[in-house]
Protein backbone atom coordinates (compact mmCIF):
# COMPACT_ATOMS: atom_id res chain seq x y z
CA UNK A 1 0.00 0.00 0.00
CA UNK A 2 2.96 2.32 -0.47
CA UNK A 3 2.25 5.71 -1.92
CA UNK A 4 -1.52 5.50 -1.45
CA UNK A 5 -3.20 8.13 0.57
CA UNK A 6 -5.87 7.19 3.06
CA UNK A 7 -9.19 6.49 1.38
CA UNK A 8 -11.71 9.24 1.69
CA UNK A 9 -14.52 8.30 4.00
CA UNK A 10 -17.18 9.80 1.77
CA UNK A 11 -17.48 9.88 -1.97
CA UNK A 12 -17.48 13.39 -3.29
CA UNK A 13 -21.09 14.35 -3.88
CA UNK A 14 -20.09 16.81 -6.59
CA UNK A 15 -18.23 14.14 -8.57
CA UNK A 16 -21.28 11.89 -8.36
CA UNK A 17 -23.45 14.77 -9.49
CA UNK A 18 -21.28 15.49 -12.53
CA UNK A 19 -21.09 11.81 -13.41
CA UNK A 20 -24.82 11.21 -13.28
CA UNK A 21 -25.55 14.40 -15.17
CA UNK A 22 -23.01 13.66 -17.89
CA UNK A 23 -23.71 9.97 -18.37
CA UNK A 24 -27.46 10.35 -17.92
CA UNK A 25 -27.66 12.99 -20.64
CA UNK A 26 -25.33 10.91 -22.82
CA UNK A 27 -27.64 7.91 -22.37
CA UNK A 28 -30.67 9.95 -23.38
CA UNK A 29 -28.83 11.23 -26.45
CA UNK A 30 -27.83 7.67 -27.34
CA UNK A 31 -31.41 6.43 -26.96
CA UNK A 32 -32.60 9.22 -29.21
CA UNK A 33 -29.85 8.55 -31.77
CA UNK A 34 -30.47 4.81 -31.75
CA UNK A 35 -34.18 5.34 -32.23
CA UNK A 36 -34.08 7.91 -34.99
CA UNK A 37 -30.84 7.29 -36.90
CA UNK A 38 -28.74 4.33 -37.93
CA UNK A 39 -25.42 5.84 -36.79
CA UNK A 40 -25.07 3.44 -33.89
CA UNK A 41 -25.77 0.30 -35.88
CA UNK A 42 -22.13 -0.39 -36.72
CA UNK A 43 -21.17 0.08 -33.06
CA UNK A 44 -23.94 -2.28 -32.04
CA UNK A 45 -22.99 -4.95 -34.54
CA UNK A 46 -19.29 -4.72 -33.60
CA UNK A 47 -20.07 -5.09 -29.90
CA UNK A 48 -22.51 -7.91 -30.62
CA UNK A 49 -19.72 -9.79 -32.40
CA UNK A 50 -17.60 -9.38 -29.29
CA UNK A 51 -20.44 -10.57 -27.06
CA UNK A 52 -21.28 -13.62 -29.18
CA UNK A 53 -19.35 -15.93 -26.78
CA UNK A 54 -21.75 -14.96 -23.98
CA UNK A 55 -24.75 -15.83 -26.12
CA UNK A 56 -23.19 -19.12 -27.20
CA UNK A 57 -22.25 -20.02 -23.62
CA UNK A 58 -25.75 -19.22 -22.43
CA UNK A 59 -27.09 -21.68 -24.97
CA UNK A 60 -24.80 -24.51 -23.82
CA UNK A 61 -27.13 -26.04 -21.18
CA UNK A 62 -29.91 -26.42 -23.73
CA UNK A 63 -27.54 -27.94 -26.23
CA UNK A 64 -25.98 -30.37 -23.82
CA UNK A 65 -29.46 -31.41 -22.69
CA UNK A 66 -30.23 -32.31 -26.29
CA UNK A 67 -26.89 -34.09 -26.58
CA UNK A 68 -27.58 -36.16 -23.47
CA UNK A 69 -30.98 -37.08 -24.86
CA UNK A 70 -29.23 -38.32 -28.00
CA UNK A 71 -26.80 -40.41 -25.98
CA UNK A 72 -29.52 -42.10 -24.00
CA UNK A 73 -31.90 -42.80 -26.85
CA UNK A 74 -31.90 -46.48 -27.66
CA UNK A 75 -30.82 -48.16 -30.88
CA UNK A 76 -34.37 -49.13 -31.74
CA UNK A 77 -35.56 -45.58 -31.26
CA UNK A 78 -32.89 -44.29 -33.60
CA UNK A 79 -33.64 -46.98 -36.18
CA UNK A 80 -37.29 -46.09 -35.99
CA UNK A 81 -36.51 -42.42 -36.40
CA UNK A 82 -34.22 -43.06 -39.37
CA UNK A 83 -36.74 -45.22 -41.19
CA UNK A 84 -39.44 -42.66 -40.48
CA UNK A 85 -37.25 -39.90 -41.89
CA UNK A 86 -36.36 -42.00 -44.91
CA UNK A 87 -39.98 -42.63 -45.81
CA UNK A 88 -40.69 -38.95 -45.27
CA UNK A 89 -37.79 -38.11 -47.59
CA UNK A 90 -39.19 -40.33 -50.36
CA UNK A 91 -42.60 -38.75 -49.90
CA UNK A 92 -41.15 -35.26 -50.20
CA UNK A 93 -39.00 -36.22 -53.19
CA UNK A 94 -42.07 -37.37 -55.09
CA UNK A 95 -43.82 -34.18 -54.09
CA UNK A 96 -40.86 -32.07 -55.18
CA UNK A 97 -40.79 -33.75 -58.59
CA UNK A 98 -44.44 -32.94 -59.01
CA UNK A 99 -43.73 -29.40 -57.84
CA UNK A 100 -40.99 -28.94 -60.44
CA UNK A 101 -43.36 -29.97 -63.20
CA UNK A 102 -46.04 -27.66 -61.86
CA UNK A 103 -43.60 -24.79 -61.47
CA UNK A 104 -42.40 -25.03 -65.05
CA UNK A 105 -45.99 -25.25 -66.24
CA UNK A 106 -46.85 -22.27 -64.12
CA UNK A 107 -43.94 -20.31 -65.57
CA UNK A 108 -45.01 -21.20 -69.10
CA UNK A 109 -48.57 -20.09 -68.42
CA UNK A 110 -47.33 -16.90 -66.84
CA UNK A 111 -45.14 -16.15 -69.83
CA UNK A 112 -48.15 -16.76 -72.08
CA UNK A 113 -50.08 -14.27 -69.97
CA UNK A 114 -47.21 -11.86 -70.24
CA UNK A 115 -46.77 -11.45 -66.50
CA UNK A 116 -43.45 -11.62 -64.72
CA UNK A 117 -42.25 -15.13 -63.97
CA UNK A 118 -42.17 -16.10 -60.34
CA UNK A 119 -38.61 -16.02 -59.17
CA UNK A 120 -36.97 -18.94 -57.51
CA UNK A 121 -36.03 -18.11 -53.93
CA UNK A 122 -32.66 -19.18 -52.57
CA UNK A 123 -32.50 -20.13 -48.93
CA UNK A 124 -29.80 -20.46 -46.32
CA UNK A 125 -30.28 -22.62 -43.24
CA UNK A 126 -29.50 -20.93 -39.91
CA UNK A 127 -29.48 -22.30 -36.42
CA UNK A 128 -31.11 -20.66 -33.42
CA UNK A 129 -28.51 -19.58 -30.90
CA UNK A 130 -30.58 -17.55 -28.50
CA UNK A 131 -33.95 -16.20 -27.52
CA UNK A 132 -34.67 -12.78 -26.09
CA UNK A 133 -35.20 -13.38 -22.35
CA UNK A 134 -38.01 -10.84 -22.18
CA UNK A 135 -41.24 -12.71 -23.02
CA UNK A 136 -42.76 -9.46 -24.30
CA UNK A 137 -40.09 -9.18 -26.97
CA UNK A 138 -40.51 -11.92 -29.49
CA UNK A 139 -37.01 -12.03 -30.88
CA UNK A 140 -34.50 -14.78 -31.55
CA UNK A 141 -30.83 -14.83 -32.45
CA UNK A 142 -29.49 -16.93 -35.31
CA UNK A 143 -25.96 -17.99 -36.13
CA UNK A 144 -25.60 -16.27 -39.53
CA UNK A 145 -24.50 -12.69 -40.06
CA UNK A 146 -22.67 -10.33 -42.42
CA UNK A 147 -20.27 -13.11 -43.31
CA UNK A 148 -23.14 -15.04 -44.88
CA UNK A 149 -24.51 -11.87 -46.51
CA UNK A 150 -27.55 -11.69 -44.26
CA UNK A 151 -29.18 -8.27 -44.53
CA UNK A 152 -31.57 -6.24 -42.45
CA UNK A 153 -35.14 -6.86 -43.52
CA UNK A 154 -34.46 -10.35 -44.79
CA UNK A 155 -37.46 -12.70 -44.51
CA UNK A 156 -37.04 -15.77 -42.30
CA UNK A 157 -39.02 -19.00 -42.67
CA UNK A 158 -39.13 -22.38 -41.07
CA UNK A 159 -40.35 -25.62 -42.60
CA UNK A 160 -43.98 -24.68 -42.00
CA UNK A 161 -44.28 -20.99 -42.64
CA UNK A 162 -43.14 -17.45 -42.14
CA UNK A 163 -41.14 -16.83 -38.97
CA UNK A 164 -40.19 -13.15 -39.15
CA UNK A 165 -37.55 -10.82 -40.46
CA UNK A 166 -33.98 -9.87 -39.67
CA UNK A 167 -33.75 -6.58 -37.77
CA UNK A 168 -30.10 -6.46 -36.76
CA UNK A 169 -26.99 -8.02 -38.27
CA UNK A 170 -23.54 -8.50 -36.81
CA UNK A 171 -20.59 -10.47 -38.19
CA UNK A 172 -21.60 -13.93 -37.05
CA UNK A 173 -25.12 -13.57 -35.71
CA UNK A 174 -28.30 -11.70 -36.37
CA UNK A 175 -31.47 -10.84 -34.55
CA UNK A 176 -34.82 -11.91 -35.96
CA UNK A 177 -38.08 -10.20 -35.05
CA UNK A 178 -40.84 -12.81 -35.01
CA UNK A 179 -44.19 -12.18 -36.70
CA UNK A 180 -45.85 -12.59 -33.32
CA UNK A 181 -44.10 -9.53 -31.84
CA UNK A 182 -46.32 -6.55 -31.12
CA UNK A 183 -44.04 -4.35 -33.21
CA UNK A 184 -44.39 -6.53 -36.28
CA UNK A 185 -47.05 -6.77 -38.90
CA UNK A 186 -47.12 -8.58 -42.18
CA UNK A 187 -49.34 -8.07 -45.24
CA UNK A 188 -51.34 -11.26 -45.84
CA UNK A 189 -53.96 -12.65 -48.14
CA UNK A 190 -56.69 -15.16 -47.35
CA UNK A 191 -56.12 -18.20 -49.58
CA UNK A 192 -59.83 -18.96 -49.99
CA UNK A 193 -61.20 -15.51 -50.75
CA UNK A 194 -58.07 -13.55 -51.79
CA UNK A 195 -58.99 -10.94 -49.20
CA UNK A 196 -55.97 -8.74 -48.41
CA UNK A 197 -55.31 -7.94 -44.77
CA UNK A 198 -52.56 -6.96 -42.37
CA UNK A 199 -51.61 -9.36 -39.58
CA UNK A 200 -50.06 -7.82 -36.50
CA UNK A 201 -48.40 -9.77 -33.71
CA UNK A 202 -49.95 -9.86 -30.24
CA UNK A 203 -46.81 -10.46 -28.18
CA UNK A 204 -47.39 -13.05 -25.50
CA UNK A 205 -49.43 -16.00 -26.68
CA UNK A 206 -47.84 -15.90 -30.10
CA UNK A 207 -50.94 -15.07 -32.08
CA UNK A 208 -51.59 -12.79 -34.99
CA UNK A 209 -54.32 -10.21 -34.97
CA UNK A 210 -55.84 -9.21 -38.29
CA UNK A 211 -56.32 -5.47 -38.38
CA UNK A 212 -59.31 -3.62 -39.78
CA UNK A 213 -61.44 -6.59 -40.83
CA UNK A 214 -64.86 -5.37 -41.95
CA UNK A 215 -67.72 -7.10 -40.23
CA UNK A 216 -68.94 -8.09 -43.70
CA UNK A 217 -65.57 -9.48 -44.82
CA UNK A 218 -65.43 -13.02 -46.14
CA UNK A 219 -63.31 -14.70 -43.51
CA UNK A 220 -63.96 -17.70 -41.32
CA UNK A 221 -62.24 -19.97 -38.83
CA UNK A 222 -59.78 -22.30 -40.55
CA UNK A 223 -58.87 -19.94 -43.37
CA UNK A 224 -55.24 -20.15 -44.42
CA UNK A 225 -53.34 -16.86 -44.61
CA UNK A 226 -50.48 -16.47 -47.09
CA UNK A 227 -47.99 -13.65 -47.36
CA UNK A 228 -49.30 -11.33 -50.08
CA UNK A 229 -45.94 -9.94 -51.09
CA UNK A 230 -47.18 -6.37 -50.90
CA UNK A 231 -44.53 -4.03 -49.59
CA UNK A 232 -41.66 -6.00 -51.15
CA UNK A 233 -40.50 -7.23 -47.77
CA UNK A 234 -41.78 -10.80 -47.74
CA UNK A 235 -41.97 -13.10 -50.77
CA UNK A 236 -45.41 -14.02 -52.10
CA UNK A 237 -47.28 -17.14 -51.13
CA UNK A 238 -45.65 -18.42 -47.97
CA UNK A 239 -48.01 -19.67 -45.26
CA UNK A 240 -48.34 -17.21 -42.38
CA UNK A 241 -51.13 -18.49 -40.17
CA UNK A 242 -54.53 -20.11 -39.82
CA UNK A 243 -57.52 -18.12 -38.62
CA UNK A 244 -58.73 -19.59 -35.35
CA UNK A 245 -61.08 -16.97 -33.97
CA UNK A 246 -63.54 -14.67 -35.68
CA UNK A 247 -65.51 -12.45 -33.36
CA UNK A 248 -68.08 -10.23 -35.03
CA UNK A 249 -68.43 -7.26 -32.77
CA UNK A 250 -71.95 -6.02 -33.19
CA UNK A 251 -72.11 -2.28 -33.49
CA UNK A 252 -68.39 -1.98 -34.10
CA UNK A 253 -66.90 -1.21 -37.51
CA UNK A 254 -64.32 -4.00 -37.37
CA UNK A 255 -64.45 -7.54 -36.11
CA UNK A 256 -61.79 -9.18 -34.02
CA UNK A 257 -59.95 -11.90 -35.92
CA UNK A 258 -57.07 -13.91 -34.51
CA UNK A 259 -54.79 -16.36 -36.28
CA UNK A 260 -52.30 -18.93 -35.15
CA UNK A 261 -48.94 -18.78 -36.95
CA UNK A 262 -48.07 -21.77 -39.14
CA UNK A 263 -44.41 -21.62 -38.16
CA UNK A 264 -43.41 -23.20 -34.89
CA UNK A 265 -42.18 -19.95 -33.47
CA UNK A 266 -41.26 -21.27 -30.05
CA UNK A 267 -40.03 -24.67 -31.13
CA UNK A 268 -38.11 -24.65 -34.39
CA UNK A 269 -34.36 -24.80 -33.85
CA UNK A 270 -33.49 -24.24 -37.51
CA UNK A 271 -34.80 -21.48 -39.73
CA UNK A 272 -34.38 -20.56 -43.39
CA UNK A 273 -33.13 -17.19 -44.57
CA UNK A 274 -34.66 -16.29 -47.92
CA UNK A 275 -32.71 -14.52 -50.64
CA UNK A 276 -35.26 -13.23 -53.11
CA UNK A 277 -33.76 -12.07 -56.35
CA UNK A 278 -36.23 -9.26 -56.78
CA UNK A 279 -34.84 -7.41 -53.82
CA UNK A 280 -35.65 -3.75 -53.73
CA UNK A 281 -32.43 -1.98 -52.94
CA UNK A 282 -33.83 1.18 -51.34
CA UNK A 283 -35.57 -1.00 -48.80
CA UNK A 284 -32.30 -2.25 -47.50
CA UNK A 285 -30.78 0.55 -45.45
CA UNK A 286 -30.90 -0.15 -41.80
CA UNK A 287 -32.95 2.80 -40.63
CA UNK A 288 -35.99 1.98 -42.70
CA UNK A 289 -36.06 -1.62 -41.57
CA UNK A 290 -35.81 -0.67 -37.95
CA UNK A 291 -38.48 1.94 -37.76
CA UNK A 292 -40.75 0.46 -40.37
CA UNK A 293 -40.59 -3.16 -39.40
CA UNK A 294 -44.35 -2.97 -39.10
CA UNK A 295 -44.84 -4.33 -42.60
CA UNK A 296 -43.54 -2.55 -45.62
CA UNK A 297 -46.74 -1.51 -47.29
CA UNK A 298 -47.12 1.97 -45.90
CA UNK B 1 -0.13 -2.54 -5.40
CA UNK B 2 -1.10 -1.72 -8.96
CA UNK B 3 -1.57 -5.37 -9.88
CA UNK B 4 -4.14 -5.80 -7.12
CA UNK B 5 -6.11 -2.91 -8.46
CA UNK B 6 -6.37 -4.19 -12.02
CA UNK B 7 -7.25 -7.65 -10.74
CA UNK B 8 -10.02 -6.09 -8.71
CA UNK B 9 -11.52 -4.47 -11.80
CA UNK B 10 -11.14 -7.71 -13.74
CA UNK B 11 -12.95 -9.63 -10.99
CA UNK B 12 -15.76 -7.09 -11.01
CA UNK B 13 -16.13 -7.38 -14.77
CA UNK B 14 -16.08 -11.17 -14.60
CA UNK B 15 -19.01 -11.11 -12.18
CA UNK B 16 -20.82 -8.62 -14.41
CA UNK B 17 -20.36 -10.90 -17.41
CA UNK B 18 -21.61 -13.82 -15.32
CA UNK B 19 -24.71 -11.73 -14.58
CA UNK B 20 -25.16 -11.06 -18.30
CA UNK B 21 -24.91 -14.79 -18.93
CA UNK B 22 -27.66 -15.40 -16.38
CA UNK B 23 -29.86 -12.78 -18.00
CA UNK B 24 -29.72 -14.27 -21.50
CA UNK B 25 -29.67 -17.97 -20.59
CA UNK B 26 -32.63 -19.78 -22.14
CA UNK B 27 -35.16 -21.44 -19.92
CA UNK B 28 -35.98 -25.08 -20.57
CA UNK B 29 -38.83 -25.45 -23.04
CA UNK B 30 -41.13 -27.32 -20.69
CA UNK B 31 -41.49 -24.33 -18.38
CA UNK B 32 -44.25 -21.82 -19.17
CA UNK B 33 -43.01 -18.77 -21.04
CA UNK B 34 -44.61 -16.42 -18.50
CA UNK B 35 -41.97 -17.50 -16.01
CA UNK B 36 -39.62 -15.27 -17.98
CA UNK B 37 -41.25 -12.29 -16.25
CA UNK B 38 -39.66 -13.40 -13.00
CA UNK B 39 -36.14 -13.16 -14.36
CA UNK B 40 -34.42 -10.51 -12.24
CA UNK B 41 -31.92 -8.00 -13.58
CA UNK B 42 -28.81 -9.80 -12.40
CA UNK B 43 -26.40 -7.19 -13.70
CA UNK B 44 -28.14 -4.42 -11.77
CA UNK B 45 -27.93 -6.44 -8.54
CA UNK B 46 -24.26 -7.23 -9.07
CA UNK B 47 -23.51 -3.57 -9.77
CA UNK B 48 -25.31 -2.49 -6.60
CA UNK B 49 -23.28 -4.96 -4.58
CA UNK B 50 -19.94 -3.72 -5.88
CA UNK B 51 -20.91 -0.08 -5.46
CA UNK B 52 -21.90 -0.69 -1.85
CA UNK B 53 -18.87 -2.83 -1.10
CA UNK B 54 -16.19 -0.96 -3.05
CA UNK B 55 -17.54 2.53 -3.79
CA UNK B 56 -14.06 3.82 -4.65
CA UNK B 57 -13.58 1.26 -7.34
CA UNK B 58 -17.03 0.57 -8.78
CA UNK B 59 -19.01 3.67 -9.57
CA UNK B 60 -21.31 5.36 -12.01
CA UNK B 61 -18.99 5.05 -15.07
CA UNK B 62 -18.72 1.29 -14.54
CA UNK B 63 -22.50 1.03 -14.26
CA UNK B 64 -22.90 3.00 -17.47
CA UNK B 65 -20.47 0.81 -19.42
CA UNK B 66 -22.18 -2.34 -18.13
CA UNK B 67 -25.54 -0.84 -19.09
CA UNK B 68 -24.47 -0.12 -22.66
CA UNK B 69 -23.13 -3.67 -22.96
CA UNK B 70 -26.41 -5.10 -21.66
CA UNK B 71 -28.31 -2.95 -24.17
CA UNK B 72 -26.34 -4.45 -27.03
CA UNK B 73 -26.71 -7.95 -25.60
CA UNK B 74 -30.48 -7.73 -25.20
CA UNK B 75 -31.11 -5.66 -28.31
CA UNK B 76 -32.77 -2.87 -26.37
CA UNK B 77 -32.26 0.76 -27.45
CA UNK B 78 -28.64 1.71 -26.73
CA UNK B 79 -28.70 3.79 -23.58
CA UNK B 80 -31.79 2.27 -21.94
CA UNK B 81 -29.97 0.14 -19.41
CA UNK B 82 -27.17 2.70 -19.43
CA UNK B 83 -29.60 5.30 -18.11
CA UNK B 84 -31.30 3.10 -15.53
CA UNK B 85 -28.04 1.64 -14.21
CA UNK B 86 -26.54 5.12 -13.90
CA UNK B 87 -29.50 6.23 -11.78
CA UNK B 88 -29.36 3.11 -9.60
CA UNK B 89 -25.63 3.52 -9.19
CA UNK B 90 -26.12 7.13 -8.16
CA UNK B 91 -28.58 6.20 -5.43
CA UNK B 92 -26.42 3.32 -4.25
CA UNK B 93 -23.24 5.42 -4.26
CA UNK B 94 -24.85 8.24 -2.30
CA UNK B 95 -26.32 5.90 0.31
CA UNK B 96 -23.65 3.20 0.46
CA UNK B 97 -22.71 3.79 4.07
CA UNK B 98 -26.28 3.55 5.21
CA UNK B 99 -27.04 0.49 3.09
CA UNK B 100 -23.96 -1.29 4.43
CA UNK B 101 -25.33 -0.99 7.96
CA UNK B 102 -28.59 -2.72 7.12
CA UNK B 103 -29.25 -6.41 7.53
CA UNK B 104 -29.45 -8.41 4.34
CA UNK B 105 -33.26 -8.42 4.30
CA UNK B 106 -33.41 -4.68 4.90
CA UNK B 107 -31.03 -4.32 1.99
CA UNK B 108 -33.40 -6.47 -0.04
CA UNK B 109 -36.12 -3.85 0.50
CA UNK B 110 -33.76 -1.15 -0.81
CA UNK B 111 -32.97 -3.43 -3.72
CA UNK B 112 -36.68 -3.75 -4.45
CA UNK B 113 -36.92 0.02 -4.75
CA UNK B 114 -33.80 0.27 -6.92
CA UNK B 115 -34.82 -2.59 -9.22
CA UNK B 116 -38.32 -1.13 -9.43
CA UNK B 117 -36.78 2.15 -10.58
CA UNK B 118 -34.82 0.15 -13.14
CA UNK B 119 -38.02 -1.44 -14.46
CA UNK B 120 -39.90 1.84 -14.62
CA UNK B 121 -37.14 3.52 -16.62
CA UNK B 122 -36.92 0.50 -18.90
CA UNK B 123 -40.65 0.65 -19.49
CA UNK B 124 -40.49 4.39 -20.09
CA UNK B 125 -37.81 4.08 -22.76
CA UNK B 126 -39.48 1.12 -24.42
CA UNK B 127 -42.81 2.92 -24.57
CA UNK B 128 -41.08 5.83 -26.30
CA UNK B 129 -39.59 3.67 -29.04
CA UNK B 130 -42.52 1.28 -29.56
CA UNK B 131 -46.01 0.26 -28.47
CA UNK B 132 -46.01 -0.98 -24.90
CA UNK B 133 -48.80 -1.52 -22.42
CA UNK B 134 -48.24 -1.02 -18.74
CA UNK B 135 -48.96 -3.93 -16.45
CA UNK B 136 -47.87 -4.70 -12.94
CA UNK B 137 -45.97 -7.66 -14.32
CA UNK B 138 -43.15 -5.22 -14.91
CA UNK B 139 -42.51 -5.16 -11.20
CA UNK B 140 -42.07 -8.93 -10.94
CA UNK B 141 -38.33 -8.83 -11.74
CA UNK B 142 -37.93 -6.35 -8.89
CA UNK B 143 -39.75 -8.68 -6.49
CA UNK B 144 -37.77 -11.74 -7.53
CA UNK B 145 -34.58 -9.66 -7.45
CA UNK B 146 -35.27 -8.58 -3.88
CA UNK B 147 -35.82 -12.19 -2.83
CA UNK B 148 -32.63 -13.29 -4.56
CA UNK B 149 -30.57 -10.43 -3.12
CA UNK B 150 -29.32 -12.35 -0.05
CA UNK B 151 -27.85 -15.08 -2.25
CA UNK B 152 -26.19 -12.56 -4.57
CA UNK B 153 -24.88 -10.68 -1.55
CA UNK B 154 -23.45 -13.75 0.15
CA UNK B 155 -21.85 -15.16 -3.00
CA UNK B 156 -20.22 -11.89 -3.98
CA UNK B 157 -19.07 -11.20 -0.42
CA UNK B 158 -17.47 -14.64 -0.30
CA UNK B 159 -15.79 -13.92 -3.63
CA UNK B 160 -14.58 -10.52 -2.42
CA UNK B 161 -13.12 -11.97 0.75
CA UNK B 162 -11.46 -14.82 -1.11
CA UNK B 163 -9.80 -12.44 -3.54
CA UNK B 164 -9.02 -10.02 -0.69
CA UNK B 165 -10.44 -7.06 -2.50
CA UNK B 166 -10.74 -3.94 -0.44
Amino acid sequence: MEGNQVKALFLKETTLGYQILGLGVLSLVLIFMDHTTSWLDSFRSALTSVLTPIIVTAELPNRSALGIQDIFSSREDLHGRISGLESELIFFRVKAEKMAALASENDRLRSLLGSAAKLQDNVLVAELIGVNPDPEQQEVLIDKGFEDSVFVGQPVLDSRGLVGQVVEVSSYSSRVLLISDQRHSVPVQVLRSNLRLVAQGTGIGQRLELLHVNSTADIQVGDQLLSSGLGNRFPVGYPVGVVDKVDLKLGMPFSEVLAKPNAQLDRSSHVLLVFTEARVSEDMDGSSAKSESRGGWR
Amino acid sequence: MAGDKTWGIVTIWITIFAGMLLSVIRMPQFLPVELGFLRPDWVAMILVYWIIALPHRAGIPLAWLAGITVDVLLGSPIGQHGLSYVLIAYVAASLYQRIRMFSVWQQAIILFALLGLNQVIGFWVESIVGPKNWSFWYFLPAVSGAFLWPSVFLILRYLRRRTRMA
